[in-house]
């Protein structure tokens, strides 16, 4: 479904990404760890199509198709959804009038007939559940006065109407209490096909407890330095990233 | 900085809709201001003395006069004896009794448009008096109005069927001495809109005027007077386009409006003029006086105007707050895009007790548009319980444009309370991304930001003309983003 070879990127003169390759298959789910500014979220901007974003190489094909060839609202309407770290406020603009937009717009995209305000509600309705998200934020500019927790759970939300193929998470779990960090999880799990795939950002063991992944990655510096099973996350969690950072080092001191 | 921006910045001209020209034989004078031709004038429009007087005196005070300099705008220096003061589409003899007797040019014109007049007679709602440069050409719906003793015309035929209610109320909220452009439109008017609604009458559909400037080098100098007696109500709306043209059109327009004890006005406006092109190139010059004189007790004005059209605009639509009671609102969003220039705001002059204002100003800057907000709040000493609530909102897209507030408040009763908030905003580049991730291509997105900060102001519109205005919005925004 992706497959990123040798991808480099670099943001205001600085190279960030220096040679990503990751592939991820229809029903896998990958969770992306990493220090803080180790280019994870960069990795999820390159891939959405943030054009503050330099490609200086690589590709990127998903479903076989030159992704970074397509324009950032083309990438989403071929099913390509990113839950932001830092979700914006848009003030004015209703969060449900938002989502009939942006789902009638991929629907579009795709010949299908848009959705009518009653079958939206609908929609809407049954997904809202799950998330245990209450009508009124959604009757709310978007993401407007929400609490951190809010504004994370509104991705997730947005994801589930949304349906896209590809979903990338950078750090739902950040600003979730315990209780909504399982709901979220629970959500993201229900989401979850043997068509589409996941890629979750994160820094906690804990989230995977909850979302299981089939393959952990460490990214260090614009790399993956090291990728394995679920089991790999546990490791970090007790170990921290020195052991893998210093193996790294002295095998090709940067 | 990023592409993102860049694309905000580069908001490029999109095509003006309106600018065809309708190529119809005109009566006009040649160009150039005496007296003479304001006699002349009067003369074609077969006026009573005392309005070829009135033009006279006005004229005479306007040579005294010099033109404003106060406003945020720049502009070449206007050659007033370069324009040509009165243009009329060429009659057989009398004027046209009814729609079938207008030069089907000219309906065509108005089909283009968007407002055919045929379909607007059988569309329930809607009464157009529409002014095809200086005469106004039809008028629909005066049978179904005159039942209820409404008189709705152009201002010549009032002046013609209705002298008295003329020599009373004109001028009587905006003399002609009260500034360089309403003594300049004093004495060269030649139509408009007149509106009477008798005691107790609520109007039952929205009057609407649509103004169109078509011939070159024409000022259009329209005067619309609207009193609406004891106890009525009426909306009005006025709408307005004009062709392409390369040089710059004046259009100076006086707008009156009397409310008495209980009576109810409510003044919308869809102004939306050739603003000249992405180099600034062209366009009108809108200067423009409005005023309401909220006169009887319990008596309301509200104007709503969406302005996105103009290369320069300066009006303050007004209401002077006389009666007790009494209540002024302004509502307004005006866009500035590539080199529009707007100075506009309002007046609200508290004069009674216990009178109320309530100002919302949205601004919009595009391209290297300037938009200065300029508004007034003025309670005098016998306003006792005098309430002025002004919220003021400026939004910016892209870094090259401006916006300006200038807010004067002058307060002479220790019991009124006068509230001012503003704010200034810029659509970000992180706001459009995260649409542009939902699917939505950068346009839409924008022009969702945009009517989403307006809707306070847009709620304030009658229905259909408020999906009018988002359209206009989104028009005038159109470019070349993503
Ligand atoms: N727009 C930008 N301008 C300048 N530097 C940037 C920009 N975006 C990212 N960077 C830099 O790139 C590096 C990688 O940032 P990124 O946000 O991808 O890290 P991250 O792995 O997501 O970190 P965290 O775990 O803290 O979220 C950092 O040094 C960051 O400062
Ligand atoms: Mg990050």
């Amino acid at each position: 479904m992706l497959e990123i070879k040798n991808l480099m990127a670099k943001v205001e003169g600085k190279n960030i990404l220096k040679g990503i390759n990751l592939r991820v298959k229809p029903g896998e789910v990958h969770a992306i760890m990493g220090p803080n500014g180790s280019g994870k979220s960069t990795l999820a901007s390159v891939l959405v199509g943030r054009s503050a974003y330099e490609i200086t190489g690589g590709e990127v094909l998903f479903e076989g198709k030159d992704l970074l060839a397509l324009k950032a609202e083309e990438r989403a309407r071929a099913g390509v959804f990113l839950a932001f770290q830092y979700p914006v406020e848009i003030p004015g603009v209703n969060c449900t009038y938002f989502l009939k937009m942006a789902l009638n717009e991929i629907r579009k995209s795709r010949g299908l007939e848009p959705l009518d305000a009653v079958d939206f509600l609908a929609l809407m309705k049954e997904k809202m559940k799950y998330l245990e998200l209450s009508e009124s934020l959604l009757s709310r500019a978007v993401n407007e006065g929400f609490s951190g927790g809010e504004k994370k759970r509104n991705e997730v939300f947005q994801m589930a109407i949304l349906d896209p193929k590809l979903a990338i998470l950078d750090e739902t779990d950040s600003g979730l209490d315990i209780d909504a960090l399982k709901v979220v999880a629970e959500g993201v799990n229900r989401l979850k096909r043997p068509d589409n795939a996941q890629i979750v950002i994160t820094h906690y063991q804990r989230l995977l407890d909850y979302i299981v992944p089939d393959f952990v990655h460490v990214l260090y510096n614009g790399r993956i330095v090291k990728s394995g099973g679920k089991d790999l996350a546990l490791e970090l969690e007790e170990r921290g990233y020195d052991w893998i950072i210093s193996a790294v080092s002295e095998a090709a001191p940067n | 900085m990023d592409n993102g921006t860049d694309a905000l910045n580069s908001f490029v001209q999109s095509e003006y809709k309106y600018g065809f020209v309708t190529d119809v034989e005109v009566d006009a004078v040649a160009p150039g201001l005496n007296e003479d031709v304001i006699r002349l004038i009067s003369r074609k429009k077969q006026e009573p003395e005392f309005l070829l007087e009135w033009r006279l005196k006005a004229y005479r005070h306007w040579l005294t006069m010099k033109e404003p300099t106060w406003p945020n705008v720049k502009y070449p220096p206007i050659n007033y004896q370069d324009i040509v003061y009165y243009s009329a589409p060429k009659k057989s003899g009398e004027g046209p009794k009814n729609l079938s007797e207008v030069d089907p040019k000219i309906l065509e014109t108005y089909n283009k448009l968007g407002i055919p007049l045929h379909e607007q007679e059988r569309l329930a709602g809607v009464a157009v008096d529409a002014v095809f440069d200086s005469v106004s050409v039809a008028t629909t719906f005066r049978g179904k109005l005159s039942e209820l003793g409404i008189i709705f015309c152009s201002f010549s035929e009032a002046v013609q069927h209705h002298p008295d209610l003329i020599k009373k109320y004109l001028g009587s909220v905006v003399p002609y001495t009260d500034n360089f452009f309403t003594a300049l439109n004093s004495a060269v008017f030649s139509d408009g809109s007149f509106c009477y609604i008798p005691k107790g009458v609520r109007c039952p559909m929205e009057l609407s005027t649509y103004f169109r400037i078509n011939a070159a080098n024409t000022g259009q100098f329209e005067r619309t007077l609207i009193v609406a007696e004891d106890g009525s109500t009426v909306s009005y709306l006025e709408g307005c386009t004009a062709p392409m043209r390369d040089n710059n059109q004046l259009h100076a327009a006086v707008v009156e409006l009397l409310a008495l004890d209980n009576a109810n006005i409510k003044y919308s406006t869809v102004q939306n003029w050739y603003p000249g092109d992405a180099e600034g190139k062209g366009g009108i010059f809108n200067f423009v006086t409005k005023r309401g004189l909220a006169k009887g007790i319990n008596s309301k004005i509200s104007w709503t105007q969406v302005e996105t059209g103009s290369a320069i605009t300066w009006k303050y639509p007004s209401v002077v707050l006389l009666g007790e009671n009494s209540i002024g609102e302004f509502y307004s969003v005006a866009l500035t895009n590539h080199y529009q220039q707007a100075d506009t705001g309002t007046k609200m002059i508290h004069v009674g007790r216990n009178t109320r204002s309530t100002i919302v100003s949205k601004g919009i800057s595009a391209g290297r548009g300037q938009n200065s907000y300029r508004g007034l709040v003025r309670v005098q000493k016998s306003a006792v319980g005098a309430r002025n609530f002004s919220q003021c909102d400026s939004l910016l897209l892209g870094d090259k444009c401006g916006a300006h507030t200038f807010p004067y408040i002058e307060v002479r009763n220790p019991t009124a309370r006068v509230e001012h908030e503003a704010s200034t905003s810029r659509i970000g580049e992180d706001q459009i991304f995260y649409c542009n991730q939902r699917g939505l291509p950068t346009q839409d997105a924008v022009n969702m930001i945009v009517n989403g900060y307006c809707k306070e102001v847009f709620k304030q519109l009658p229905m259909e003309f408020a999906v009018e205005a988002q359209k206009l919005l989104g028009v005038s925004l159109e470019g070349s983003v993503g």
